[in-house]
């Protein structure tokens, strides 16, 4: 199995997540932000947490609208997998690859603690891993985590599947506890906390591995 | 030269966290005369000639508001 994990400037989780993916057996290219093309025969993209252009106009705005940003985004519509974690959530969202919005998370702090998320949906390449309904303590370290969608939004995300995670105690203010979300097909996932920062005993613990270990079993079996 | 002044704020029905702390903070201050704050950002654009109102529309939808929670409103001078 291939990834690319991309590199913006200010992004500062891009090596973890490299990590993370060869832990789980990837073969892994690492992309740069002004290259206009993902290597051929990629399965899956990973955009990684970080500050991309500095969190300048809005978290992820710009790096959404980069030149590699288009070929995810055609990647996608190809119905190619992504999974974006923390700032690569917000770039998802800006490019309109998920809905909603993350905001400046409810309490104004910058939020950097391991956290209990439950397994809301296991019909996806990324959670198929996990027991649904169970719990997994993984890291979250943000400023603007804080989801948001319009009412209507939030029914068809429950309605369909599409909450990955959810915070089982809400640090943020996020709509409807949300931490993750996936896209119609299932196969672009968005979260804020860090799945990469969470691979190995030394992290603390290794919930995160079982996403990239149930990736890499689905997509070699693809 | 041409300026474009845009401004951009959270859509109304839309919790402004910020906002909310700025009317809490003035309240301790002893500013009582407050009951909400909302805050956004202006943003400024030099426009060379033959740049459009229509053309900074197109820079709002495509980069400077988030349209799912940003209104925008754009002041050519």
């Amino acid at each position: 199995m291939r990834a690319a994990v991309i590199t913006f400037p200010g992004s500062n989780c891009d090596r973890d997540l490299v990590v993370a993916f060869e832990g789980a057996g990837f073969d892994v290219t690492r992309v740069w932000h002004k290259d206009t093309d993902l290597p051929a025969g990629i399965d899956i993209v990973g955009i990684p947490g970080g500050f991309s252009f500095g969190d300048y106009l809005r978290c992820g705005a710009i790096a959404a609208n980069s030149p590699i940003c288009q070929s995810v985004v055609a990647h996608a519509n190809r119905g190619g997998y992504v999974i974006g974690i923390c700032n690569g959530f917000q770039v998802l969202t800006e490019t309109r690859l998920l809905p909603g919005a993350l905001m400046r998370n409810a309490g104004l702090k910058f939020l950097c603690k391991p956290v209990a998320l439950t397994v809301a949906d296991t019909d996806s390449v990324f959670t198929q891993n996990y027991d649904l309904g169970s719990d997994v303590i993984i890291p979250i370290a943000h400023h603007d985590g804080n989801y948001t969608a319009d009412a209507d939004t939030l029914a068809q995300l429950r309605g369909e599947g599409r909450v990955a995670f959810r915070y089982a105690a809400n640090p943020n203010g996020s709509a409807d506890d949300i931490a993750g979300v996936l896209s119609a097909n299932k196969r672009v996932l968005g979260m804020m906390p860090h799945p990469e920062r969470a691979v190995d005993a030394r992290h603390g613990g290794t919930d995160g591995a079982r996403l990239f270990a149930g990736l890499a079993g689905m997509l070699a079996t693809a | 030269m041409a300026k474009a002044t845009v401004h951009v704020m959270l859509k109304q029905g839309v919790l402004d966290p910020q906002g909310e702390a700025v009317r809490h903070a003035l309240g301790a201050l002893g500013f009582a005369g407050v009951e909400g704050v909302r805050q956004g950002k202006v943003i400024e654009l030099d426009l060379a000639d033959g740049t459009t109102e229509a053309d900074v529309q197109q820079m709002c939808e495509k980069l400077l508001a988030n349209t799912v929670i940003e209104s925008y409103r754009i002041e050519m001078a």
